[in-house]
């Protein structure tokens, strides 16, 4: 056993832990979460074979590597766009909930924050 | 057992048991503030991995901004939170059974490795020395697969469109309400005008030590963002209106510069996206300087959100 092979396996638990959190849990904040857990542990798992790629006099293969900095830039911009979404379906269940009429709804919309 | 060993095995283990903490913690805050914990506790991982360059990707981006991001989300939503249910038992046990079988495929691949692990590192290093560039990272993202790069800035535009998208008609244009998540006080605003002047600077030397050493337009962009988001919540600088002219030239200046001088690989040399021979490493300066500014905008405004209220010249 080596220190690839522990994070190998490191990365498959993180997988299986973020995979339940994501159908278990029922908030919608707390499946983004999950959804990060479980990318960061695809993440580990790509760093695995970049380590085990190590050739060249480099520690580590850096095609995944690029492509994990990809993927953690683009798993920002996904979760950026989740939490937009989750706030914005908040914003407009509470308006229907606390009995704001459709009228007064698009002048209400935006102002409290 | 050796002691570097002896602190990966601790890392892995404090990794999942994080993980896990994050998935069964009460309360949204404190599972997003376990979230932080996890991200840079994974950065210390990709050391260990002799991946720095993800390293400060993740610390910057996974944990940091994203942390922001969710934290001011947290506190938006902790007003209204309502007790959800979670499935019934047999449900829940069944989907553990089944993410328990997807981790130990998992495990079965991590120990049955292939005879020969697949690299491409001596090829990258191979054909460095003709890009100029000391840190092979740089090189796959700039030169072997500028593409993906290209490709990526174009994604984080489109969510940003996406994010403004989300606001009410009337607000088009109008200013994301980011100096409302705080009611400035004394301490944010000292650090909100002491700290930029040293993250500036250290955002520039992070893109221009990108080409030889780890580093980048990612992770020196994702540090510009940072600074500027710190001035808007204290409320030093005032967020700029979407419908900014200026704001729009610079989201797109980096992406633009990128296909320019893409496309002048057609008529310079071998194609799209290659650089004409011993010009690489400055070529490819410029476009990272471009690139971290335009990322800087984006994963800010990204953060920030959709307009929430009009903007008042």
């Amino acid at each position: 056993m080596n220190s690839a092979t522990l994070f190998g396996l490191c990365s498959a638990a993180l997988v299986g832990l973020g995979l339940f959190g994501l159908i278990v849990r029922p908030e919608p904040l707390r499946k983004i979460l999950a959804f990060n857990l479980l990318g960061s542990g695809v993440f580990l798992f790509f760093g695995v074979v970049a380590r085990r790629g190590a050739a060249a006099g480099l520690g580590a293969d850096p095609v995944p590597q690029a492509l994990v900095i990809t993927g953690i830039v683009v798993s920002f911009s996904a979760t950026a766009l989740a939490v937009a979404l989750v706030l914005r379906l908040r914003k407009l269940t509470d308006e229907v909930t606390s009995g704001l009429g459709a009228a007064s709804k698009a002048q209400e919309d935006g102002d409290h924050s | 057992m050796t002691i570097p060993f002896a602190f990966d095995i601790g890392t892995a283990m404090l990794l999942i048991a994080v993980g896990g903490w994050m998935m069964v913690a009460q309360g949204t805050m404190v599972a997003v503030i376990i979230f932080v914990v996890y991200g840079l506790l994974m950065a210390i991982a990709w050391v260990r991995l002799s991946a720095v360059d993800v390293a400060l990707t993740e610390a910057a981006i996974g944990s940091g901004i994203t942390g922001m991001l969710l934290l001011s989300a947290a506190a938006r939503l902790r007003q209204t939170e309502v007790t959800s249910t979670l499935p019934s038992f047999p449900i829940r046990l069944l989907s553990g059974v089944l993410c328990a079988a997807i981790t130990s495929g998992l495990a079965v691949v991590v120990l049955l490795p292939a005879d020969v692990a697949p690299t491409l590192a001596p090829m990258a290093m191979a054909n460095l020395p003709e890009t100029g560039l000391g840190n092979p990272v740089a090189g796959v993202l700039f030169a072997f697969r500028a593409l993906d790069t290209l490709l990526e800035k174009v994604v984080l535009l489109l969510a940003l469109l996406g994010v403004w998208s989300l606001a009410p008609d009337r607000l088009w244009g109008g200013v994301p309400a980011l100096d409302s998540y705080a009611p400035p006080n004394d301490i944010l605003v000292f650090f909100a005008q002491v700290l930029p002047p040293f993250g500036i600077v250290f955002a520039i030397y992070m893109t221009w030590t990108g080409a030889s050493n780890p580093g980048g337009a990612f992770q020196g962009g994702t540090v510009l963002a940072v600074m500027w988001l710190l001035v808007m919540m204290a409320g030093v600088v005032r967020a700029p209106p979407i419908s900014c002219l200026r704001l729009r030239w610079l989201l797109v200046a980096g992406p633009v510069l990128f296909l320019m001088v893409g496309l002048a690989g057609f008529a310079l040399a071998a194609g799209f996206l290659a650089y004409p021979a011993g010009y690489a490493k400055p070529l490819i300066v410029v476009v990272e300087i471009g690139l971290a500014l335009s990322i800087g905008a984006t994963l800010g405004l990204l953060a920030a959100g959709p307009p929430e209220r009009n903007h008042q010249p």
